[in-house]
């Protein structure tokens, strides 16, 4: 194994500023939404005293689970020492921070008074589990800061490994709050079930992977820097094993739930008659996010070709949004169960009449934040590797891999 | 000022108000004021317990009294939908801070009315998840939002196991002196504060209701109608596994 | 020549409406003298102090308010819209954040924003 070496984004000054011009006019365009939903309040999204949290908060969601499972491999390389994983976890601690600040922008911009981030920032309510995530994710950010800094900075050499072992530990912590957001609700069915924490933990894994592979893949071949198969090989194993794991809490989960009869109805809803909920779970969340990965990561051809990769890759990511959907949207959907034994045959407040779910009609403007939280994701990602030294200048197998045989 | 000395006092001011109101009219008197009412001076305590006895039995089919006095007294009738928006849309989206609801048991088709609100809870979830400290339980039992705090997340509304809860979606033109409202914050029954806190002792709810069908009253206290109703009759909470004690509690469910 | 002028004229006056927002469509002009301050030699706190921490005063007293009941005092922003509100020829309250008006005559000057009326009514109470 060689030593290696980093170096700025090379590719041409045109292709980047056209690219950042395109992603920034993304995020303008969600300003532009934003603006629109504030200014008139959130009557004119889907959202409703019944499904009070809708898109914003599916991206929102989906982007801060990602974002520290996208530590993951600098993880891998620091806390347990593998070395294959060390030149990959500039770029794992940068889109980490990346994706971070573009859930939080799309959270904070959906809240009712945006303006008054500053009493969140001063009042605090410590049996919250909202309140630790604000402390969560700011010292997310700091430490990952310092982790990029000792990791490019030799005199810190020493300062590596712990750092890297605190912000694993720490991002643990972080997405075991995510997931505690939803696992500490006892108000809804769906809800209230301390495995969605550690559901949270297994899911980010697998999407920071997804994404982290994609945006490796993109900047390499655009710049024309070698990617080695034998370390394309292990990423995409190591995708391969995240996913069987989302697989297997998903089984769990529900057959928790199935065993239970007080969560009939709601098991119901999900696999079985909950229209938009139903599909999205059979078909994103295990056909199209786990799956049909799984086959094509252990396919004997499939699995080592480059589209393959990207192929399962990108479909992750799809689950994954349709998993955060059915888990978020689908869990306010389903009635709450305030009168056991009865039916509520009419209420003033759609209390779910005869059992009917709490209806949510996503709107354009709610898409565009979100997609506009995606864009800003990829614009700091792509600002960061163009003005800093994060990418190795070649991550062939023979440079990269220890166990490179020697020709 | 020692406590038996305390009950003492309430007990008596309690006798005056009602021979006071006996002499007025049923139905009209609940909303009088006793001569000596004046805003309240000092910080609430936990000497009261505000609560209500709803009796389901009363409750009558179709009456939608209670409904109507809350939007009336709570402006909530002054919420227009905004122009341009879907009426069927903006119903899902308007705020409410009580609402009817008709049960039909599953087994023996009995047919249930009974009004929904906030539970007040003294373990109330929504004051547990709230970020800012903006959903809180007031000395007195009264669970209210400070909306000079609240950062519009509705996380208490994910939280609460009664949908009690509404956002404010859109702007608000007019609004009551006594029940300040705006957009992008959340709100729901505080038991008509404004009410309690200038010495009156009755909830709008309350009074609209020709049927009795809701007591309201001191918790705290044994001999306020609404203890002595609990005493005499049985009574539930609902979603009572949740073990929330709450401040509303239902007979004939 | 008339007509570009009428419709500057309306223009004025729909910025004029925007500006002051809802809440007093139906208000006309506000006549000097028509608040009950008006009448009255001081504030509930000397005039300068008032100009200076009114605010302060404000915000104390929403605490007390909001979290331990207390509506007896002197510092409420009801009384402030109670004394300060002028009425319009009609004896209609005119809002105490029309342009102009007690709250955003300063405000303005001073560009300093004034948030209290997103929620709390500007014309003083229901009796």
């Amino acid at each position: 194994m060689k030593k290696i070496h980093f170096s700025e984004w090379g590719i041409d000054s045109p292709r980047y500023w056209g690219m950042l011009a395109v992603l920034g006019s993304i995020v303008a365009i969600a300003g532009g939404a934003v603006y629109y939903m504030e200014h008139n309040g959130h009557w004119v999204t889907g959202m409703t005293n019944q499904v009070v949290w809708g898109i914003p908060h599916v991206f929102a969601i989906f982007l801060i689970v990602a974002a520290s499972g996208a530590l993951n491999i600098a993880s891998i390389g620091t806390a347990f020492g593998k070395k294959v994983y060390k030149p990959l976890g500039r770029l794992s601690a940068l889109l980490a921070i990346a994706l971070l600040a573009g859930g939080l922008a799309v959270l904070v911009l959906d809240l009712g008074q945006p303006g008054r981030l500053l009493v969140a920032m001063t009042h605090y309510n410590f049996k919250s589990i909202f309140a630790w995530n604000i402390y969560l994710y700011t010292g997310f950010f700091a430490i990952v800061a310092v982790y990029i800094w000792f990791m490019m900075d030799r005199r810190m050499k020493a300062w590596y490994k712990p750092i890297g072992i605190f912000a694993f530990v720490w991002r643990l912590l972080l997405t075991t709050g995510t997931g505690s957001i939803f696992g500490f609700l006892v108000a809804r069915q769906g809800y209230d079930a301390a495995i969605l924490a550690p559901m949270f933990v297994i899911m980010s894994f697998a999407y920071g992977l997804a994404v982290y592979l994609l945006v490796l893949m993109f900047v390499f071949k655009a710049d024309g820097r070698e990617l080695g198969a034998a370390l394309l090989k292990r990423l995409k194993n190591l995708l391969g094993v995240f996913v069987a794991a989302v697989l297997y809490f998903t089984l769990v989960y529900h057959l928790a739930n199935l065993y239970g009869t007080e969560n009939h109805a709601y098991e119901a809803f999900i696999l079985k008659d909950g229209g938009i909920y139903t599909l999205l779970f059979w078909g994103g969340w295990v056909l199209a996010g786990c799956l049909i990965p799984l086959g094509i990561i252990y396919h004997p051809g499939l699995g080592n070709t480059r589209g393959g990769i990207i192929a399962a890759a990108t479909l992750v990511i799809l689950g994954g949004f349709a998993t955060v959907y059915v888990i978020v949207i689908g869990g306010q959907a389903f009635p709450m169960a305030m009168f056991p034994g009865k039916t509520i045959i009419a209420s003033g407040f759609f209390d779910g009449v005869n059992g009917q779910p709490m209806l949510y009609a996503p709107s354009l403007p709610e898409f565009l934040l979100g997609l506009g939280g995606v864009a800003l994701v990829l614009l700091l990602t792509f600002i960061g590797i163009r003005m800093l030294r994060f990418l190795p200048a070649t991550l062939s197998d023979e440079v990269a891999d220890p166990h490179h045989a020697k020709p | 000022m020692s406590r038996t000395e305390q009950q003492g006092r309430r007990v008596f001011l309690k006798k005056t108000a009602s021979a006071a109101a006996v002499a007025i009219a049923p139905g009209v008197m609940l909303h009088a004021l006793p001569a000596a009412a004046a805003p309240r001076a000092e910080a609430v305590s936990g000497e009261i317990r505000w609560g209500m006895l709803i009796d389901a039995n009363k409750c009558a089919d179709g009456c939608n009294d209670c409904v109507t006095a809350c939007d009336k007294e709570n402006g909530l009738d002054l919420v227009d939908m905004p122009e341009g928006a879907d009426e069927a849309h903006w119903e899902r989206q308007r705020p409410r801070w009580i609402r009817q609801v008709k049960l039909k048991d599953n087994l023996s088709g009995k047919i249930t009315n009974l009004p929904m609100m906030c539970q007040h809870c003294e373990k109330p979830p929504c004051v547990d998840v709230c970020p800012t400290g903006a959903s809180f339980r007031r000395a007195d039992g009264i669970v209210m939002v400070d909306r000079h705090i609240c950062i519009g997340c509705r996380y208490c509304m994910m939280a609460c196991p009664y949908k009690a809860r509404s956002f404010i979606h859109a702007e608000v033109a007019e609004k009551l002196t006594h029940t300040p409202r705006g957009k992008g914050c959340v709100e729901s029954c505080n038991l008509c504060v404004h009410r309690l806190d200038n010495g009156e002792s009755t909830t709008a709810c309350q009074d609209a209701c020709k049927h009795q069908a809701i007591v309201f009253g001191d918790l705290n206290d044994p001999e306020s109608a609404v203890s002595r109703a609990l005493k005499k009759y049985p009574s539930v909470q609902i979603r009572a596994d949740l073990k929330l004690n709450t401040g509303i509690r239902y007979s004939n469910v | 020549m008339i007509r570009i002028r009428s419709i500057m004229l309306f223009l004025a006056g729909a910025m004029l409406g925007l500006a002051i927002g809802p809440g007093n469509a139906f208000a006309g002009e506000a006549v000097e003298g028509t608040a009950k301050a008006d009448k009255l030699e001081q504030c509930v706190e000397p005039t300068p102090v008032m100009r200076r921490n009114h605010f302060e005063f404000i915000k104390h007293q929403r605490d007390l308010t909001v979290h331990q009941g207390i509506r007896s005092s002197k510092h409420s922003l009801a009384g402030c819209i109670d004394c300060h509100a002028r009425k319009d020829a009609s004896g209609k309250a005119v809002p105490v954040n029309a342009q102009g008006q007690f709250c955003a005559g300063c405000h303005e000057y001073v560009a300093a924003s004034l948030d209290c009326f997103s929620c709390h009514s500007a014309v003083p109470g229901e009796k």
